[in-house]
């Protein structure tokens, strides 16, 4: 607990400098307790969910929940817990063994072909490994969140009409990475492929984001930067944000609720500041002690 | 806090045990080196000994003189037939390589039948040598350029699906997530995610095979009685050794060459 305050005040002392480099955030430091998320509508309900790779051991186990619309809803729990899957089952990249998942009113689970593709589009998707395409410059990754939207031959010659280039210009320069348009993403430093990869989301117009470990790859700085402006997208433009983590801290810092996954079950769905050192030790399990000591 | 247990530095045989296994692995190699010889009959130290006279009768024989180097028009000839022989072969079995592998690779693959399917191709036309194509398709094909083409493009095409799987595996798996979770169809993730990631890779596969294939073509004229290997096989049965060491110095300098050139695009291309 000790070791938290000091932190606080690292990060505290670390927040000018941030913002003279990246970004002028707004100065928020106390998530705005926005009680009206508890009642935003439902976009998505999750029921039932089992997966199982094989045999019996289960990766998920019985899972249910619900996602509100402009929520910023944190998953997290130790590794091999099955967040990544979960995560994935939602867009379907992975199959569920059993269960529903209910997604503006139709079941996505029995969605094929057609169906699927525009099912993903409403959901975007952003990586710990950024999942960019190195050889491509930003501005082509970026109209890659595009792709759902055209028919073969239009995505494989980029067809995209001028409304569409001047929309991805819009989003990279609001992202503040509008200097690294004509680079290639392999030239790029850690946080601005992250800000590419929620270039290439925003740019689906969805409904959902789906972030797998976003910051788990980058320094304390740049890892600040995409949660601010993950929160930042959540507020000003309704969309939720659905996202992995495995530092407890931010996840605290940044959501509007937590689910804790632990062995495939869901121990914790709540408001954050609810959690307590025994909420903690529900979800790591015995780890609770590893945590305290360091 | 338990009091540990303090291991001796004296007690961890890490590095003996190390010393220990590398003296027993050298014995092995001794032992293999003179069984092998023992049953063979073969005496190394008189095939050491040998080598001086060897390469003292090279040189008598094989330093070509004036007249041999009048012939030089018609064996560079052949040799830019078989340089190009090589290359068509390589690029077409690339074609088809590439084809293949976006099927056989797991990522990539439409149904798993092919997968196996073009899997299984592969790995035949692999592991027949180029050697065994050439006598085969001999057969078949009768002593013309074809068979050498089909020869070098049978060997290449099985070795370069298998390459190009590994290749499209590694570099692709990421953004090929990625593209499949923005909804995008089969034919986008393949022309957006797979092809720009794995091209550089292949094409410098294909470019090593090109090397590769200019060495095996002369072995596969010798068999298929066209281009250079042809004329090697000519002249050496006749035991005309100046034409044997030109020609053959022909081949080390063009192969030097067209290394040279791969190396140069490859630095460009990656």
């Amino acid at each position: 607990m000790v070791l938290k305050t000091k932190e606080r005040q690292q990060l505290a002392g670390q927040e000018k400098k941030a913002d003279d480099i990246v970004f002028p955030f707004d100065s928020d430091e106390h998530r705005p307790l926005d009680t009206k998320k508890d009642d935003a509508p439902v976009i998505m309900e999750i029921s039932n969910i089992d997966k199982a790779y094989s045999g019996d051991k289960k990766v998920l186990n019985d899972i249910a929940f619900d996602i509100r619309q402009g929520e910023v809803l944190s998953i997290i729990g130790p590794s091999g817990a099955g967040k990544s899957t979960l995560l994935r089952v939602i867009n379907r990249m992975i199959e569920p063994s059993r269960g529903s998942i209910t997604f503006q009113g139709e079941d996505t689970l029995s969605m094929k072909g057609r169906k699927l593709r525009s099912m993903r589009t409403d959901i975007g998707m952003i990586f710990q490994h950024y999942n960019l395409v190195d050889r491509s410059s930003v501005f082509e990754n970026v109209l890659h969140g595009l792709l759902g939207y055209k028919n073969s031959l239009q995505g494989i010659f980029s067809l995209y009409t001028e409304a569409e280039k001047q929309r991805a210009v819009e989003i990279i320069t609001e992202l503040g990475i509008s200097e690294q348009l004509y680079k290639r993403c392999d030239e790029l430093s850690g946080g601005q492929k992250q800000r590419v990869g929620i270039a290439r989301a925003l740019i689906q117009d969805p409904k959902i984001i789906l972030c797998d470990e976003p910051i788990a790859s980058l320094d304390p700085n740049a890892s600040r930067t995409i949660m601010e402006y993950l929160r930042r997208i959540s507020r000003e433009r309704g969309i939720t944000i659905v996202v992995n983590l495995h530092q407890l801290d931010a996840a605290k810092q940044y959501s509007d609720r937590i689910i804790g996954l632990n062995g495939g079950r869901i121990v914790y769905n709540g408001n954050p500041d609810d959690i307590d050192p025994d909420t903690i030790s529900r979800i790591y399990g015995s780890k609770l002690d590893e945590l305290i000591v360091e | 806090m338990d009091k540990m247990n303090i291991q001796h530095a004296g007690d961890v045989n890490i590095i003996r045990k190390k010393h220990m296994k590398l003296f027993f692995a050298g014995l092995v190699i001794i032992a293999l080196v003179f069984g092998a010889g023992a049953v063979t009959n073969y005496n190394h130290i008189e095939g050491v000994m040998s080598i001086p006279a060897a390469f003292q009768w090279l040189f008598a024989n094989m330093l070509f003189s004036g007249s041999t180097l009048s012939n030089l028009p018609n064996v560079l000839r052949l040799l830019w037939e078989t340089i190009l022989i090589s290359i068509v072969s390589t690029t077409t079995a690339a074609v088809f390589a590439g084809i293949f592998a976006i099927m056989g690779s797991k990522l990539t693959a439409v149904n798993p039948v092919l997968m196996y399917a073009a899997k299984l191709t592969a790995s035949v036309s692999r592991n027949i040598p180029v050697v065994a194509w050439a006598l085969i398709l001999v057969i078949s094909f009768g002593t013309n350029a074809a068979t050498g083409f089909l020869a070098l493009f049978f060997a290449t095409f099985g070795f370069l699906v298998r390459a190009f799987i590994e290749t499209i595996d590694e570099a692709s798996k990421d953004t090929v997530e990625a593209l499949r979770a923005t909804g995008a169809t089969y034919p986008q993730v393949i022309a957006k995610a797979v092809i720009p990631e794995a091209m550089p890779q292949m094409f410098s596969w294909m470019l090593f095979m090109i090397e590769t294939n200019i060495r095996s073509a002369t072995l596969v004229g010798l068999l298929t009685g066209t281009g250079i290997g042809y004329l090697f096989d000519l002249y050496y049965k006749q035991l005309n050794y100046e034409m044997v060491s030109l020609i053959t110095l022909a081949i080390v300098i063009a192969v030097l060459i067209i290394e040279w050139m791969s190396n140069l695009i490859r630095r460009e291309i990656l």
